[in-house]
């Protein structure tokens, strides 16, 4: 069945099997340009992104947005940077340990739903799976009330615990199918016969051999948390949120300036982008992850 | 007792997780529903439960329609969001799929739209798609001024009838390349002796994907049909980023941001857990539907 996960290792089944053919037919003339034709669309509004953030003044308008600067600058950047830096640091520390707890937390459970079953597992994993699903608007109204009464912090550490909650039914269903598929039944047989007990034989046998889970969870966690704006407007402000709320401020003000406006969606996209094309192996793993189950 | 010792430290390691879904999902779900039925439309709380009293009004008694307005914009939006999508994702990977030369570069370029932030593209697109036409245009309409396509200009989202399908297009831009990373594993996953054996039975390339290759992608084409179908439904920050909050473009999870800054909870409320229904009424048949197949292996 291929339906909600395949394996990281999804990734090696995207290289192509035969090798590409030498002869230039019409059909291959035709496939190269049609190929070429969608990559220059898919790089147009990136094209307009970077030729606008390096403009100033007249240059910027609506008739000469696909013109190239007259005069390259930087100013544009160097303010949009003053209005992001604080939120984008608040960012890391939003993005970075939700990647890496909701990692361990994924990797704990979906160890268990695979190799180490209970009567049920299946039922219990289809309503963790669901909360994947629900739109947030649905638990935004009395979420808010909650964070507040037990007391967690505003701003980062509410989001840090909220995207941490939400983030485990994905986790759970990468890691799960992972261990499904990569690691042996008999393994964990045998350090059973041996007395293993569950978690010497999670931390001893399978979290070394789950780096190329964390990789696709850590990828997946960091980028839809650094990307969130759902939860961010619900339980933050511009103050004490993410970038995303910066950006919108910046670019939605009553009178945006364009070319700082470009430059921060560039500054925002940043760190997601460095490590999409760092890591966009595992990253397509991580998409495939997300939706292919097999 | 001997079967409970072998699996309870099991349970016991997913305990923590399966509590805070039980509160955080299931339980705020209840909760929220119980404020729909409650008259708690002000920041002083409620007074008593009202039955289906708000969802009554939503659909028969709200201001302009304003409720089914929201719904007919996001059922524009995602059938152009949906077949946009499928289409250049399929195109993309079968563009790609029998191997073509600097293949990592264009799989590499058509995705890279899924790492950014709807909040960063939305600055673009809402450039993009500038209503101004003619000698003013900018935007996608100025290139088709230049290429002498000047019918294909549009007022975009601006456009009270058919906006929404223009706010679907920056959506099918940031994920095709998805939809076609999906195919592409799903073409490459169909056995090479397949192919092989519809060559020696003579059938052509056109009858090879008809009948052979294209039934094998059913079920990623499924799946993916459901991821795009949800994130549809709750879209959000891409409609925020393009055109702010504004009824020409409004759909039901903006509508319930709006709502809820008036501090009318119940409504907000009952707007949510109509949209959750419209996404369960998917989705659960879908898992159980998975479920079930799995346990069939």
């Amino acid at each position: 069945m291929t339906t909600v996960t395949a394996p990281p290792a999804a990734v090696e089944t995207l290289a192509p099997r035969v090798r590409p053919r030498r002869s230039f037919g019409p059909a291959s003339i035709i496939k190269y340009l049609l190929a070429i034709f969608f990559l220059i669309v898919v790089l147009m509004p990136l094209y307009v992104l970077i030729v606008t953030s390096f403009k100033a003044g007249s240059d910027i308008g609506v008739t000469s947005q696909w013109n190239l600067p007259t005069h390259w600058t930087t100013a544009s950047w160097g303010k949009a940077w003053t209005a992001l830096r604080p939120s984008f640091i608040r960012t890391f520390e939003l993005a970075i340990p939700v990647a890496i707890i909701s990692s361990l937390i994924g990797a704990a459970n979906g160890f268990v739903l695979s190799r180490w079953r209970f009567p049920g597992a299946d039922f219990v994993f289809t309503l963790i799976l669901f909360g994947m699903f629900i739109p947030y608007q649905a638990v935004m109204i009395p979420l808010r009330e909650i964070v507040t009464t037990v007391g967690i912090p505003p701003g980062i550490p509410t989001l840090v615990f909220v995207h941490c909650v939400y983030g485990i039914p994905i986790c759970t269903l990468i890691f799960r199918n992972y261990y499904a598929t990569t690691v042996p039944e008999e393994l964990v047989e045998a350090a059973r016969v041996d007395g293993a007990g569950l978690l010497r034989t999670f931390t001893r046998i399978i979290l070394p051999i789950s780096i190329p889970g964390f990789v696709v969870t850590v990828i997946w966690q960091f980028t839809s948390a650094w990307n969130d704006y759902l939860f961010a407007i619900f339980l933050a402000n511009t103050r004490n949120g993410p970038i995303t709320i910066a950006l919108n401020a910046l670019a939605g003000a009553q009178s945006p300036d364009y070319a700082a406006s470009m430059a921060g969606a560039l500054i925002t996209s940043l760190p997601t982008l460095i490590v999409y094309v760092l890591l966009g192996r595992w990253f397509i793993g991580g998409l495939m992850a997300g939706s292919v189950k097999s | 007792m001997r079967r409970l010792r072998h699996w309870g430290p099991g349970l016991l390691l997913l305990s923590p997780s399966l509590i805070l879904l039980a509160v955080f999902v299931y339980g705020l779900i209840a909760w929220t529903t119980k404020v729909s039925l409650s008259d708690e439309h002000n920041a002083l709380g409620s007074k008593g439960f009202v039955g289906l009293e708000n969802y009554q009004n939503l659909f028969t008694n709200d201001i302009q329609d304003r409720f089914t307005h929201s719904l007919k914009n996001l059922l524009i939006f995602t059938l152009v969001f949906l077949v946009g999508a499928m289409f250049f994702g399929l195109l993309w990977a079968f563009l790609l799929e029998r191997g073509i030369r600097g293949e990592g570069f264009f799989r590499t370029v058509y995705l890279f739209p899924m790492a950014v932030s709807f909040i960063a593209s939305g600055v673009v697109w809402r450039w993009l798609m500038n209503p101004l036409k003619g000698d003013d245009a900018g935007g996608l309409n100025a290139v088709f001024g230049g290429l002498h396509l000047d019918f294909l200009q549009s007022t975009w989202w601006t456009n009270p009838d058919w906006g929404m399908a223009s706010m679907a297009m920056p959506a099918v831009w940031q994920l095709s390349g998805y939809v076609m990373a999906l195919f592409l594993a799903g073409f490459r996953g169909i056995p090479q002796e397949l192919r092989e054996a519809a060559a020696m039975d003579g059938a052509s390339t056109y009858r090879l994907y008809r009948n052979v290759i294209f039934p094998q992608l059913t079920p990623v084409a499924l799946s993916a049909l459901i991821i795009l179908g949800h994130m549809s439904m709750k879209m959000f920050d891409l409609i925020m980023s393009i055109s702010g909050p504004q009824w020409l473009t409004e759909v039901p999870a903006v509508y319930v941001w709006q709502t809820l800054l008036t501090s009318d909870y119940a409504k907000a409320a009952a707007i949510s857990i109509v949209l959750l229904l419209l996404v369960a009424i998917v989705i659960v048949p879908y898992l159980i539907y998975t479920n079930r197949v799995e346990k069939s292996r």
